[in-house]
């Protein structure tokens, strides 16, 4: 826009402050809550910590085996990134740079998956996996590996379509010549698509990743006590006697710490990713 | 000549298998993952598939449509519940979707213009996106709290607006906790997806406006907010679709049984299969909820893309 | 050419996919189903302040286990919001642990399903016979008339807790023994911000213990003799009145009182915030919110005055009970496992550990368990504790009429009045929620 007059520039600080103020006031909550005593967060609210104390920070580590959960949750969340950016990344591609028979029946297809409600093929894909893995004895409930299956497929539909309109945004030309010089299409992919779409994929890899770092429903039946991830995990600090308030706050706080910061690291490259497969 | 021979190879790549080739990882998972279970679920809700044969499902009496029948008696206690929880799913979509896209647009717009802090504020306000589901719903639910949350000591013991203090994840008002979580859950996705959209616009557009004497609001009536218009038609349906079956929230924030006011169709679901163990209804419910959403996604494309190409 | 190409490709996709299986295979860590016979897979739900907590109460145990029989049991604790999820997938898939523990309300539930190996003669006998636990507490462990699907682990009853000192203030000197007394010593207690009694009403399994209780004591059930569903009979709803009066017109426990789901009432009560509460086992709780044990007293649940026989009912028989899983495939170790747990002495260590009264009578006699607490709520146990309604449709029963509880008790704490109409149509509707069959 170009000269916004005063008056728009007060409107701006009024709406952007009550936003902020919207969004940060659970984050602060989070993080006083984690300074307090049992006793502070289990009475009438207050804004001050009677007393301010990191106990919550330590003990975090002792109420539920919060190291593994993060463990899992990263080799999760991580492991269906990487195999939902890949799988994205050559479906696109058939789907951006060929024309062939199905074509608008694959793209309706895959995007019609994420209209499921996941409660219905919560306990069927629960029984497929237990089936399979006792067909072929590769344990997929109760693993990691299954979960990353699953996760994997939760954010494919929307990163394939993100990526075709990113793949279509980067001229023909230049993966055409490539392949006049002789390229094979895998390596036309591998060296002039893939690099010229970098935050593309990153948008999508941060998609993924958000996807399976917060899964709740399908964690609690897919996984056990070794393989269980944080979004689960967490609810262990609400025990048979108590709730730990100042516990999960805290606990929430440190898992929240590595991903935020990624996040923000990323944010440049994931508005720019956005960019291209959002319009299209 | 060079024309020629990529013409050529394309041609030949066209009738190669490479293409299927390449989204044969993609099918295959999607198959795997949502289409067989699907299946498996659609056929599990033509079964009396109650406790007494979970141990094996195939086992269970086929029930035809009677699950369907049941839910869809709305004359019937099972029914009436399932129709109550399906307008409520859609009151809280409607408010929940809109409020979103509304607070990121405004916010997408507002921070078009670089000023001093932009890029700090844009990183809070993708704080929200940025949390775990869990971690946020938990501490919403901290802050409703009747007795010892953070809105009913702002209300009422520091701004005096009430005089007696709501239950807020009780009763009708569970509702309102449950949009503005959801709400706060959300725009920020918005306001993302927005903020890349608004990237493409040509700053010569707004220039050349600019020249003709067109105001602030006036540019962002007649180039901003049409030029939004794909990125919003894939946005609001993607929202939509999360929102009207996000089963997260509502579950994180009220537990097996939600509010009358906030009995979300997901959860309701998830009561009727899981916690009364009857699988086969919960299906049949499911099967619908599909039906449904299928038509409303259609018939939503049907429209927007009609409208797009009218005006294109 | 292409074609060679275009199988190269293919071969990369399909790589890329088992890739995406393989990722974290590694791990792969299989239920019971599958484990060899030196090993037993336990799922034990959380009884101790934390998963951990259960897990140092329990590791010790499972090595004495190991010592004695040489079988290695692989420990798994479960949070309770996960537990039933976990079990009906169990279930469903045949993938499962060996052993297992579970509330004891939901036995017969899970008895229906069939995947729970029943307990007949011949392998009760195995644990030592059926005498050596308790009446009330085996009945809780399926439906009658069958073999029990499991057997008990740790007991307990409901019980008034009082405290001693807001009695002593208020001129009381002895629990109340009826429900006019206890309405009436409530109001005495209720004063400037402190309440007569604390009431979980947001937990719905809370609520249906009492309207359980209070039931039984106006001569009514939940189910008839034949199994079907009767939460509207006159006596449920006078049952489930009483109890939410005792928020609505009584007023003597708190408002909020409406919303709590996470043992607030345990903490308001221990604070001194409550001068009552109506809990199982809740001194180990009490202890770790600085509560002394000399502070409270325990006294039987009230009744109605006069009252005798099953109207003298005070508690329903809580517990944890323990059972087989049907598709294990080392049975042998797995009831070796149940009759070491079920072991007079592991079964003072255990039930010591977690503060709950032992099901084995024999176990009963360690010192630990006669402190006034324990020794009130035995006494329940042994005398007006009765078995939750054994029948395959109790979890829905549970979750139906907690759910109805809750939504009253919600209704009084906004103040609207809560009729014997408004309670009997809220039961009469969840009631009509039941599957028919």
């Amino acid at each position: 826009m170009i000269d916004p007059p005063a008056s728009f520039r007060w409107l701006r600080r009024v709406l952007l402050a009550a936003l902020t103020v919207f969004t940060l006031v659970p984050v602060l909550v989070m993080l006083g809550s984690s300074l307090k005593p049992l006793q502070d967060v289990q009475g009438p609210f207050r804004w001050i910590p009677s007393t301010v104390t990191l106990r919550p920070y330590a003990d975090i580590w002792r109420t539920v085996p919060l190291g593994r959960y993060l463990v899992n949750s990263l080799i999760v969340a991580g492991g269906s990134t990487i195999c939902s950016v890949l799988v994205a990344i050559v479906a696109a591609y058939a789907v951006s740079r060929y024309r062939f028979r199905g074509r608008r029946f694959f793209t309706v297809t895959v995007l019609s998956t994420q209209m499921f409600p996941g409660i219905l093929f919560l306990l069927p894909l629960f029984l497929l996996l237990v089936n399979v893995g006792n067909a072929t004895g590769v344990a997929l409930y109760g693993s990691r590996g299954g979960l990353i299956l699953t996760y994997l497929t939760f954010s494919l539909p929307f990163s394939i379509w993100m990526l075709v309109g990113y793949f279509d945004s980067i001229p023909r030309d230049l993966d055409e010549a490539a392949l006049v010089d002789g390229c094979g299409p895998v390596r036309a992919l591998v060296r002039i698509i893939v690099p010229a779409a970098v935050p593309g994929i990153v948008a999508v890899a941060v998609y993924a990743f958000m996807t399976a770092w917060g899964e709740v429903l399908f964690a609690s039946v897919l996984t056990n006590e070794e393989t269980r991830t944080l979004a689960v995990g967490l609810q262990g600090y609400a025990t048979l006697n108590d709730v730990y308030w100042n516990q999960v706050m805290a606990a929430s706080l440190v898992v929240s710490v590595p991903v935020v910061a990624g996040f923000l690291l990323l944010q440049r490259y994931l508005v720019a990713g956005l960019t291209a497969g959002a319009v299209k | 000549m060079i024309r020629g021979r990529i013409d050529r190879l394309r041609r030949r790549a066209g009738t190669t298998a490479l293409p299927y080739l390449l989204l044969l990882p993609a099918l295959l998972l999607e198959l795997a993952v949502h289409l067989v279970p699907m299946v498996l679920g659609a056929v599990m809700s033509l079964k009396r598939l109650t406790q007494f044969f979970i141990r094996d499902w195939t086992a269970a009496p086929w029930a035809g449509l009677a699950n369907f029948r049941t839910a869809v008696d709305f004359d019937a206690p099972v029914g009436r519940a399932l129709l109550h929880s399906f307008w409520v799913t859609c009151a809280f979509t409607v408010l929940a979707v809109g409020l979103s896209w509304l607070i990121g647009t405004t916010a997408a717009v507002l921070m078009q213009d670089s000023f001093r802090g932009r890029g700090l504020l844009r990183a809070v306000f993708l704080l929200p996106y940025a949390l775990p589901v869990y971690a946020a719903v938990i501490t919403w639910s901290f802050m409703f709290q009747r007795d010892t949350g953070l809105i009913n000591h702002v209300l009422h013991d520091q701004l005096h607006l009430v005089d007696d203090k709501p239950f807020w994840l009780l009763g009708d008002n569970s509702f309102v906790a449950l949009v503005t979580v959801s709400v706060w859950r959300s725009w920020p996705f918005a306001f993302l997806t927005l903020t890349a959209g608004l990237q493409n616009i040509p700053r010569d557009l707004y220039e050349a406006a600019a020249l003709d004497g067109a105001g602030v609001w006036q540019q962002i009536r007649r180039i901003t907010l049409p030029s939004l218009r794909p990125v919003n038609q894939v946005l609001v349906l993607v929202l939509f679709l999360w929102t009207f079956n996000d089963f997260n929230t509502p579950y994180l924030l009220f537990g097996r049984s939600a509010p009358a006011a906030a009995d979300l169709i997901s959860v309701h679901i998830y009561q009727s299969s899981f916690v009364t163990w009857n699988f086969g209804a919960g299906s049949a419910m499911s099967v619908l909820l599909l039906l449904f959403l299928l038509v409303v996604t259609a018939g939503y494309l049907l429209l927007t893309s009609r409208r797009k190409d009218a005006t294109a | 050419m292409p074609i060679v190409r275009a199988a190269a490709a293919g071969v990369l996709a399909t790589a890329l996919v088992l890739t995406a299986t393989a990722c974290g295979g590694g791990s792969a860590s299989g239920g019971g189903g599958d484990s060899s016979p030196g090993t037993l897979t336990y799922w034990a739900s959380n009884q101790g302040t934390s998963l951990e907590n259960d897990r140092q109460v329990l590791e010790p145990e499972l090595r004495k286990f190991e010592q004695q029989t040489g079988i290695k049991v692989k420990l798994e604790v479960i949070p309770w919001s996960d537990l039933l999820n976990r079990i009906l997938a169990a279930a469903g898939s045949g993938q499962g642990p060996d052993v297992l523990n579970i509330g004891n309300t939901w036995s017969a539930s899970l008895q229906a399903t069939g995947a729970l190996r029943p307990f007949d003669a011949a392998t009760l006998a195995k644990t030592g016979g059926k005498e050596r636990f308790l009446p009330a507490a085996l009945a809780s462990a399926g439906a009658a008339g069958q073999d029990p699907a499991a057997v008990p682990l740790y007991s307990m009853a409901y019980g008034l807790y009082w405290n001693k000192k807001l009695f002593a203030e208020a001129g009381i000197d002895r629990a109340p023994a009826t429900w006019e007394e206890l309405v009436a010593d409530g109001k005495k207690l209720t004063t400037g911000g402190r309440y007569g009694l604390a009431v979980e009403g947001g937990n719905i399994s809370e609520n249906v213990h009492h309207a359980f209780t209070l039931a039984k004591q106006h001569g009514a059930d939940f189910f008839d003799p034949s199994g079907r569903p009767a939460f509207d009979s006159p006596g449920a709803v006078a049952a489930v009145k009483q109890y939410v009066d005792l928020l609505g017109t009584d007023r003597i426990a708190a408002a909020g009182n409406a919303e709590y789901a996470n043992n607030q009432s345990v903490t308001d009560f221990a604070t001194g915030k409550a001068a009552m509460l109506l809990w199982q086992a809740a001194g180990a709780n009490l202890k770790s919110h600085g509560m002394a044990a000399e502070d409270y007293g325990v006294a039987p649940v009230p009744i109605p005055a006069g009252a005798s026989g099953e109207r003298a009912t005070t508690s329903m028989v809580a517990g944890i009970n323990l059972a087989v899983f049907r598709a294990t495939k080392n049975t042998e170790g797995a009831l070796k496992f149940v009759s070491f747990m079920t072991g007079t002495e592991e079964q003072t260590v255990l039930n010591k550990a977690y503060g709950t009264i032992p099901p084995v009578v024999e176990a009963q006699r360690d010192a630990a368990f006669a402190t006034p607490e324990l020794g009130t709520l035995a006494a329940v146990l042994g005398q007006s504790a009765r078995p939750l309604p054994q029948v395959p449709a109790e979890s829905q029963f549970e979750t139906l009429v907690g759910t109805a509880v809750k939504n009253l008790l919600a209704s009084a704490a906004a103040g609207k009045p809560v009729t014997e109409d408004g309670v009997r149509s809220e039961l009469t509707r969840a009631q009509q929620q039941m599957p028919a069959n």
